[in-house]
């Protein structure tokens, strides 16, 4: 069951083209790994799908566990189960961790018809899922991203991650600033929350990444396509001998 | 300044009746349009006051009539006609409707946000509820526990006839009467407002709120509340109401003097939500407010807490004058202005005693057209040595139409003190935005909770219950200026 469909994208970004017709399918139960030289389009993919202002597309078609997202706002996409780990997580000033994170799940829960949660119900479940991801329970009484370290920020998007209970997640880089301690946590993280009903799509320039977080398909982004699809083999390949071989072989 | 026939005929019938000496209650429930001498004697004989004030008033309206308005503030509307105003009308119960199908349903939509239950939502309305009862019993048992303490907690008006000592000794006392045009005008024609007066050694048990003031409808435009905390005293003063309210009156100066003795701590907790006027600011109420308090006492306090959303045009500056030595005046403001408001806001800190602080942030929100302006004194005075002060001014801007300014003066007038000036502005990020959204969060939500953040370390000064109100409400008047 296809939970995530990209049918020949194509998207401009101020007038330049970004996205060529790219096309991608992942099925609920698969983890699937996106690498690509910089500057290839891999956050642009990411915007596109979570339905940023300014990355709408111009032509081909996205669904989400079958359900057109072209007519659908960043939020309501959330909502519907799209969850995006920033490569660049945003600071918040002012904004406490904990009520960021209760307004986020209450929504997704209330989208659900699940009842939403009240304070101690939810302190409780934010507290247990912190503790798994080595987060300090000082940290989500925080501003959200504010003053926090790179690594610590991305583990917070995980945090959220686990949270929300996404039917398709988009790790943009989440491994990029990480220390090897902090990487395994939130890989442990990632994995321990792959089921046969969600799926994950992880991009990464390191094959490190996906020693821990195994995937089923590694695929080559390049100009705004995929060039190249195959198993977690083809990681280990540009991981040897770049990118230029496999670019000038499309 | 040319009175109406109206008023002519009118005065000549009142002025008539004062020679017999006003024995029984007038017929009119409502003065004749415009102001002079005649409208301020009657006023004060409808409220059947002593003579000291009556001649307060009339010495209030001659500095009134030899004053101009100010235009030093950066609000820009036309010149009021005073004399097209009505200065006195007795108090009017609202038409009563028979259940909140009949009300405005784009006002229902706003309680509902606010979260006010349904029960408050049909007194608010105008709703006929045994609930108005409630409330007056509620206020009687209220009453009487303060009383017990000996807190007086009552309305001027009332405060005058039972409490006209002490009423006379401070009325006037921290904003004299030529203060300011508007100031002079309140003194002169003001209608009501709260007297609280906390006896020696009493901490208020309870915040006291205008919500449980007997009679607090209609105090009018010209409201007046007088507070006064004797030596080791506590109170906290909530004023306003998030719901939004109308009123048929456009302008209002109201005034609010403080006295605080030694050691003792006034908390003054505003929301205001007068109605700003459609998206061109049409049909908005002027709030032209002074409000100061006197630290006399040593290591007295006054704090001021204001969260200020409505109104077309605000002009408002609570102050402290520190002349107490080790007193301490504090100042926290959120001021929001969207679509055509104009807010011209700030405070004065006055150091006079030694070893004076004194601590103002001030947040000042702009969407819209907007315009959103702190203005700002801080003095200190020749004696007022190991004085300190710090002031921050912050300022988020929402959308590129709006403005925001900030104006503070600094005199200072010795060497041994400090004063600390930090001053930001800031939008609200289409990334902040975005990284909101993407978490679920609806647009509203997201602004929301940028917003309130923003303002959190005043909001975090407010009483629980009120902050919880106010989050929503800076939510509420910021709709539809994102996305
Ligand atoms: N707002 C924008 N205006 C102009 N060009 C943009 C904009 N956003 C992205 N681009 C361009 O689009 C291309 C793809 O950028 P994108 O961020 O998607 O790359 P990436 O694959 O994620 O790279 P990296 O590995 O460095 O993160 C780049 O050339 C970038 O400069
Ligand atoms: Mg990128």
């Amino acid at each position: 069951m296809s939970l995530l469909e990209i049918k020949n994208a194509k998207l401009k970004v101020d007038n330049k083209d970004i996205l060529k017709g790219l096309s991608l399918s992942v099925n609920s139960g698969e983890v699937h790994a996106i690498m690509g030289p910089n500057g290839s389009g891999k956050s642009t993919l990411s915007y596109m799908l979570a339905g940023r202002d300014g990355y709408e597309l111009e032509s081909g078609k996205v669904f989400l566990d079958g359900q057109s997202l072209s007519d659908m706002e960043a939020d309501e996409r959330a909502r519907s189960g799209l969850f995006l780990a920033f490569q660049y997580p945003v600071e918040l000033p002012g904004v406490g961790g904990m009520s960021f994170l209760r307004e986020a799940v209450n929504s997704r829960r209330k989208f659900l018809g699940e009842e939403e949660l009240d304070h101690l119900a939810f302190v409780k479940e934010a507290r247990k899922v912190a503790s798994k991801m080595f987060v300090k329970d000082e940290m989500l009484k925080r501003a959200v991203n504010v003053g926090f370290s790179g690594g610590e920020k991305k583990r917070f998007e995980i945090l959220q991650m686990a949270m929300l209970k996404p039917k398709v997640s988009i790790l943009d880089e989440t491994d990029s600033g990480l220390d090897v301690d902090a990487l395994k946590i939130v890989s442990d993280g990632v994995n321990e929350q792959r089921t046969n009903d969600n799926a994950i799509v992880v991009i990464t320039h390191y094959q490190r990444l996906l020693d821990y977080i195994v995937p089923d398909f590694v695929h080559i982004l390049s100009d705004g396509i995929i060039i190249k699809s195959g198993g977690p083999e083809l990681a280990l390949e540009v991981e040897k001998n770049g990118y230029a071989g496999l670019i000038n072989a499309a | 300044m040319v009175a109406t026939q109206e008023t002519i005929d009118k005065v000549k019938e009142v002025s008539s009746t004062y020679k017999y000496g006003f024995v029984t209650d007038l017929e009119a429930d409502k003065a004749p349009l415009g102001l002079s001498e005649d409208i301020v004697k009657f006023i004060s004989h409808k409220k059947k006051e002593p003579k000291w004030l009556l001649e307060w008033r009339l010495k209030a309206y001659k500095k009134w009539l030899s004053m101009e308005a100010p235009d030093w503030a950066m609000v820009d509307f036309p010149k009021i006609n005073f004399q097209d105003i009505y200065y006195y009308s007795a108090p009017k119960t609202k038409p009563k409707l028979n259940s909140l199908d009949e009300v405005d349903p784009e006002l229902l939509r706003t309680y509902e946000k606010l979260g006010i239950p349904i029960k408050e939502q049909k007194v608010l309305a105008g709703v006929a509820v045994d609930y108005v009862f409630d409330s007056v019993s509620v206020a009687t048992t209220f009453r009487k526990k303060l009383a017990k303490e000996g807190i007086i907690f009552c309305p001027i008006s009332e405060a005058v006839q039972s409490h006209p000592d002490l009423v006379k000794k401070y009325i006037g006392s921290v904003i004299p009467i030529s203060d300011n045009y508007y100031a002079a005008l309140n003194s002169a024609v003001f209608t009501d407002g709260s007297f609280v007066y906390i006896p020696k050694g009493v901490k208020c048990p309870m915040e006291l709120s205008t919500y449980f003031r007997i009679n607090e409808q209609n105090s009018g435009q010209f409201e007046r509340t007088l507070i006064i905390a004797e030596d080791n005293t506590y109170v906290s003063y909530l004023e306003g109401c998030t719901a939004p309210q109308r009123d048929e009156n456009q302008l209002h100066a109201a005034v609010v003097e403080l006295v605080a003795m030694n050691n003792a701590e006034i908390k003054y907790s505003t929301v205001q939500n007068w109605y700003p006027g459609d998206k061109d600011g049409k049909g908005g109420i002027y709030n032209f407010v002074t409000k100061r308090g006197n630290c006399l006492g040593q290591k007295s306090k006054i704090s001021w807490t204001q969260v200020e959303t409505g109104s077309a045009i605000t002009w408002k500056y609570p102050s402290c004058v520190l002349k107490g030595d080790d007193s301490v005046g504090e100042f926290y403001s959120v001021a929001v202005a969207n679509n055509a408001q104009q807010a011209d806001t700030g405070t004065k800190m006055i150091h006079i005693g030694k070893n004076t602080k004194s601590t103002i942030i001030s947040k000042g929100i702009s969407a819209g057209k907007a315009q959103n302006t702190y203005r700002g004194q801080v003095q200190i005075q020749k004696n007022a040595r190991g004085s300190r002060n710090f002031t921050q001014c912050d300022s988020l801007l929402i959308g590129d139409k709006c403005g925001a300014h900030t104006v503070p003066y600094i005199n200072q007038f010795t060497p041994y003190a400090r004063v600390e000036h930090e001053a930001t502005t800031s939008k609200i990020s289409e990334d902040q935005l975005f990284y909101c959204l993407q978490r679920g969060l609806d647009t509203e939500q997201a602004t929301s909770l940028i917003v309130n953040g923003f303002c959190k370390e005043v909001m975090k000064e407010l009483p629980m219950e009120f902050a919880v109100e106010a989050q929503k409400l800076i939510g509420i008047s910021l709709e539809g200026s994102v996305g």
